[in-house]
């Protein structure tokens, strides 16, 4: 089973690193969406995926399954959502002020402020 | 079990918390910053003491005994860099009082600084790798808001760049501990190097240690990951960049000389040659940009570069000379860039420019700017008075007693580069003919100055008080030396 679930992981984050790679502003927020989905799997594998109950005490199970990667991506999965909202409205923001969403005319340097 | 440990935690987050309520009253916004940040230098500085005394301090938070419970942890190494960062910023903070603009403060300003002071100085503190995680994330976003807010157009491209590399080396990190955790099964610090050391560092774990490389390294500007940094840094106001340039990089330095001193350490030959390579390339790429430019903002970024390539290398050296010269270095480079950038803020306030050769001839006005610049530039080459001599001699000493020749070359070499980058924007700033005269400056630096000058006071007693400070700085690299110390005082077996 972890290794369906690894391959997954990777099929995301290679998408996600594509999409990361183009022009155009929300594809590249697509693209760390999809990072971040790939790494939060990723983390739920690494911790094992052996059958068991799911962590609550009163399952009275003989086994549970690990408690601990669960807590750790809940934890991701806000502070990612926290970052990925930050990321939209700043792309928004960007938009109206700069007048673009492609990441080619956003370089530029001191002398085109 | 000692509460002191979370109080560099809890104050800031505390006073952030307080400052959110009131965004309008500025002047009182103002007043509980500096109370608040009074109160953490006093915890930080009976912090170091009681290290210095007792030995490591924990705090097991919930009292849950570790691995099981998340636990603070400060060593002298932490202490010293939570005392040095609060200072530093505390000296930002009074820069920004008069620079920053009303506009700014009444949107968060002062709460967004105490909100990334709470996550540098949970960085130091942690005893837990994800622990760390999440306190890099709380220091992150801080920065994220302090480097858009003002929303010029400048400031919306750059931090949109990045945003995007903070979040893929978040997302790195996650990765990372998820194979670290698959592997060892546990995120405690000092649990999680006792059981690398019981198994032996695998191949495994060293493609581990490589992955927590690059996400620190990112995170720390060294070379190839620094790419981000000099436009960043260069988008936001002077306290602001001061503010990032003192701690933001250092606090990824901070975390490779944890995980690769502490947990990594079983296979040199691999990972410390890396770093040591890595390292070396950074400082030669560092003084390149910081020759290569004619924009003071850029020159001073660019050697927050170098100094990142001078820190890390402490690590490759892996004695206990080159831990305490790495650990000085760090300590003096917090100070220093903070007093250069709080300097080259007031000449841009006087200016309004930050181009060498739209300036010149500051001296007559300004002298007592100018003779700080100076000083300042010198104590960052590292000339003997001054507090960047001490911690490169004992990176010298250390690089020579491990036969490191070329390292030493290249150390000594950019010093060189470095000190002509700073003077170049000292003999064309200061001195050749007036540019502005009187009535053509735009700003005074009523105010600007004092904090530098504080934290110019703080460099030079760091170099000639260098022997109050050794001791410290040697119980620190004594400690980075020997893991179990750090092992047997988190797990207490």
């Amino acid at each position: 089973m972890e290794i369906v679930i690894i391959i997954v992981a990777g099929i995301l984050i290679a998408t996600a690193t594509y999409l990361m790679l183009s022009k155009s502003i929300l594809r590249i927020v697509i693209g760390t969406g999809l990072l971040a989905h790939g790494a939060h799997i990723l983390l739920l594998a690494m911790g094992g995926l052996k059958r068991g109950a799911a962590p609550l005490l009163g399952q009275q199970a003989d086994a549970y399954a690990d408690p601990l990667p669960q807590a750790l991506i809940l934890t991701a999965i806000v502070i990612s959502f926290g970052v990925t909202s930050f990321f939209l409205v700043l792309a928004y923001r960007a938009y109206q002020e700069l007048k673009t969403d492609d990441m080619d005319k956003l370089r530029g340097n001191e002398n085109h402020e | 079990m000692n509460n002191l440990v979370i109080l560099p935690i809890l104050i800031p987050l505390i006073t952030a918390t307080i400052l959110l309520l009131i965004p309008k009253r500025i002047m009182l916004q103002k007043v509980i910053s500096v109370v608040a940040l009074s109160l953490t230098t006093i915890a930080s500085i009976v912090l170091v003491h009681t290290v210095f005394n007792n030995g490591i301090q924990t705090l097991e938070l919930g009292s849950w005994r570790p691995p099981f419970g998340i636990v603070l942890v400060a060593d002298m190494f932490s202490s010293l860099l939570v005392l040095t960062g609060v200072i530093v910023s505390f000296m930002c903070i009074l820069f920004a009082f008069r620079s920053i603009g009303k506009e700014r403060e009444r949107y968060y300003y002062y709460a967004f600084t105490q909100f990334l002071i709470t996550g540098v100085m949970g960085a130091f503190l942690t005893g837990d790798m994800f622990n760390l995680f999440v306190f890099f994330e709380v220091m992150l976003m801080a920065s994220y808001a302090l480097i858009v807010l003002g929303g010029t157009r400048l400031q919306l491209r750059e931090s949109l760049k990045y945003v995007l590399v903070n979040v893929i080396s978040s997302a790195l990190f996650v990765i990372a501990l998820a194979y670290l955790y698959g592997v060892v099964g546990t995120l405690n610090m000092a649990d999680v190097s006792s059981r690398v050391a019981e198994s032996g560092q695998t191949g495994l774990l060293t493609v581990i240690a490589i992955l927590f490389l690059i996400v620190f390294g990112l995170k720390g500007g060294i070379f190839p990951l620094f790419f981000w940094l000099p436009g960043s840094y260069k988008a936001p106001p002077y306290a602001i960049t001061a503010l990032f340039g003192a701690l933001l990089t250092k606090v990824g330095v901070y975390a490779i000389y944890r995980t690769f001193t502490l947990i990594f350490y079983h296979e040199p030959q691999i990972t410390h040659q890396i770093i040591g390579i890595l390292a070396g390339i950074t400082i030669l790429i560092g003084a390149i940009g910081a020759i290569a430019y004619k924009d003071v903002k850029k020159i001073l970024i660019y050697n927050i570069v170098t100094a990142v390539g001078v820190i890390v290398y402490g690590v490759a050296i892996a004695t206990e000379t080159g831990y305490a010269g790495g650990i000085y270095y760090l300590v003096h480079d917090m100070v220093i860039k903070g007093a250069l950038f709080l300097l080259a803020g007031a000449m841009f306030a006087i200016t309004g420019t930050n181009k060498i050769q739209q300036m010149g001839g500051l001296i007559k006005r300004h002298p007592l700017l100018g003779w700080m610049f100076f000083v300042a530039s010198i104590a960052l080459a590292g000339i003997p008075p001054l507090s960047g001599f001490v911690g490169k001699v004992l990176l010298v000493q250390g690089g020579l007693e491990a036969e490191h020749y070329v390292f030493v070359g290249v150390m000594l070499f950019s010093s060189l580069l470095v000190l002509y980058s700073v003077m170049k924007i000292f003999m064309n700033c200061f001195f050749k003919a007036e540019v502005l005269s009187e009535k053509e400056e735009k700003g005074s630096t009523k105010g600007l100055v004092y904090p530098a000058v504080i934290l110019l006071a703080i460099s030079a007693f760091l170099g000639l008080g260098a022997e109050v400070i050794y001791p410290y700085v040697w119980q620190a690299a004594e400690t980075l030396m020997d893991p179990s110390i750090y092992i047997q005082a988190v797990l207490k077996e």
